[in-house]
């Protein structure tokens, strides 16, 4: 088997000097849903190992899986944001295989009727434009368990003794997400395969039905990649990459099984049809198992589920309630707020932007929020080692705070106080307005009061005043400011001063 | 007539961690292919007729998104040959995945 001697890698751009590559990726996306894909027990990442677990997702015998219909709309609504159709029947099937992550041995899948099919996304790409990516299909199935290799020098299955079973993530319910080929990428393929999966990321996470959390596992990538043969037209062996665990790795992964491929080719070998694994550390793929044909998947109907048939009505319902593509979304908000390119990325690497967009639609101008996130909420965000979107403080509440300082009662400096207030958890912004005691002190005869007393402590400067130096007013606009712990508007305070000097006090 | 080979027939065998004997092997085959030309006379019917995958004519039986509880982890884990740090032990596995 010469695919197993690893070659020198050869660049993209050599590659294709030679052979146009062909491109596979299947994503695998878990959905969100509080229940597994067909039993009740909880879908949560973390829990102390298998303590959600019951006789469905165990196989235990005599059990009956029962669908999720929240699944099922999870499933519909990513075909539709993918632009694919939606089929009107539409059924479970078993996939046979011998391993113990599925207890069953068996994973229900679908087959040959997959809920949706015949798409396309039009992801955008670093350059500007877009490459539009054929969907062939989107299938409903269940995840697996998660297994430890013991006894290994590096936790790998090679090597191991025993493995350790946990049966949580058993029965998740999951998306798998195919594309067609992909071809004509030539030098972009690594650059294209990571485009894509980026885009079908923000899409999902726009449905809300995943959290699409590469690093935690809730959306993994395998990338088949293939080579033929400049001019000619036929597909190459392919070989599938699993394991690629964030967008960086897509782009490893496909560039370096080209540079691969193109080396045992060239050297006269030929490729073995098999998985292989990628290590994120060295950038390099390791042969895996020789792939099951898919007959050895042996098929068949699952007897236990029903047909799944999506209403047209209800199909149409939830085309309608598709939120905006991300990348749709954030050209309109630089169109609508006026923004320059480089703006807009500031607040998209700040992860600002969504939080931005939302503090306007609750009702703030869009300069105002956005000075709010990118600046003194940034600040707390960093001084606190958290994400902007983890700060304890909702687009709601900014969206308040801006309305008080417009209104005028709150200045600049007790507005960050009321924020401030918010983040350390006493509540809205109106309770910490209230609780604190910070509004503008703006009851004009306490205001009055307070001015004629600064006035009467300092009469040098209120005769500087009163001979038409205003300048001078500064003086007793401080002391009033300090009399009111800063909670007295000074621009008010200011003509307050030049009143009470002509009228006499 | 179907054909099923002998290594056919351990193909399946190895598929199903099943241990069948090399006299089995030519039982089996012979048996397996009676049993495919039987089931083989589905393909007699027309093609414009669905094939039904169920014999209830029922769909969409879906199950609402609420959690239901599960079983405490000793239960999970009494029927299992061995345990370990709260998993199902299991002998090594080399050379599949899924």
């Amino acid at each position: 088997m010469t695919s197993t001697v690893d070659a020198a890698p050869y660049t993209v751009e050599e590659v294709c000097e030679r052979f146009d590559p062909v491109m596979g990726l299947e994503v695998h996306v878990e959905l969100n849903t509080a229940t597994k894909m067909f039993c009740g027990c909880r879908n949560e990442f973390g829990a102390e190992p298998n303590t959600n677990v019951c006789p469905v997702c165990l196989g235990l015998p005599g059990s009956l899986p029962r669908v999720n219909g929240r699944a099922v709309e999870g499933a519909v609504k990513i075909g539709l944001a993918l632009n694919c159709q939606v089929r009107e029947r539409s059924g479970f099937a078993r996939k046979n295989y011998f391993y113990p992550d599925m207890p069953k041995n068996f994973q229900i899948s679908q087959y040959d009727d997959p809920i949706v099919f015949d798409g396309y996304l039009d992801v955008p790409l670093d350059d500007g434009t877009t490459w539009r990516v054929e969907i062939e299909r989107a299938h409903m199935e269940e995840d697996t368990g998660k297994s430890l290799h013991m006894g290994g020098a590096t936790g790998r299955i090679h090597g191991a003794s025993y493995s350790l079973l946990d049966y949580n993530r058993a029965g998740v319910p999951l998306i798998e997400i195919v594309t067609k080929p992909i071809l004509g990428a030539g030098t972009r393929a690594p650059e294209i395969a990571r485009a894509y999966v980026s885009a079908l990321r923000d899409v999902v996470q726009g449905l809300g039905v995943s959290d699409v959390r590469m690093d935690q596992g809730s959306m993994r990538c395998d990338a088949n990649v293939s080579l033929m043969p400049k001019g000619t037209t036929e597909f190459g062996t392919r070989t599938e990459t699993k394991n690629v665990n964030s967008l960086r790795s897509v782009e490893r992964a496909v560039r370096y099984e080209m540079g691969r491929h193109a080396g045992v080719l060239l050297s006269g070998g030929t490729i073995t049809q098999e998985t292989r694994h990628f290590d994120e550390q060295s950038g390099t793929t390791s042969a895996g198992r020789p792939k099951e044909t898919f007959a050895d998947y042996r098929f068949f109907p699952e007897p236990d589920l029903v047909p799944i048939e999506p209403s047209a009505a209800w199909v149409e319902e939830l085309r309608a309630g598709l939120p905006e593509r991300p990348w749709e979304r954030r050209a309109r908000i630089q169109t609508d707020w006026g923004l320059s390119d480089e703006e807009l990325r500031d607040l998209v690497n700040a992860g600002a932007l969504d939080l931005v967009a939302d503090t306007v639609e609750a009702g703030a101008p869009a300069e105002s929020a956005r000075s709010w996130w990118v600046s003194y909420l940034t600040q707390q965000a960093n001084t606190a080692g958290v994400e902007l979107a983890e700060l304890a403080i909702t687009p709601t509440d900014v969206a308040r705070v801006i309305a008080l300082v417009a209104e005028g009662t709150l200045t600049n400096k007790l507005a960050r106080q009321v924020v401030d207030g918010v983040l350390a958890g006493e509540g809205t912004p109106d309770e910490v307005v209230a609780g604190r005691g910070l509004a503008v002190v703006s009851d004009d005869s306490a205001l009055t009061a307070a001015v004629d007393e600064a006035l009467a402590a300092q009469p040098a400067v209120a005769e500087k005043i009163r001979a038409g130096k205003t300048k001078a007013a500064g003086a007793i606009v401080g002391a009033v400011m300090k009399a009111t712990r800063g909670q007295a508007d000074a621009a008010r305070v200011q003509s307050l001063v030049l009143e009470r000097v002509a009228a006499g006090a | 007539m179907s054909d099923i080979t002998r290594s056919d027939v351990a193909h399946l065998a190895r598929l199903a961690r099943l241990a069948v004997t090399d006299d089995e092997l030519d039982v089996f085959s012979g048996q397996l292919d009676a049993i495919l030309d039987t089931v083989g006379r589905v393909s007699e019917i027309p093609d414009d007729v669905p094939p039904t995958s169920h014999v209830a004519p029922l769909t969409n039986v879906l199950r609402p998104d609420e959690p239901a509880p599960s079983l405490p982890r000793e239960a999970a884990l009494a029927g299992a040959p061995e345990a370990e740090e709260g998993r199902f032990r299991v002998p090594r596995i080399l050379g599949e995945s899924q």
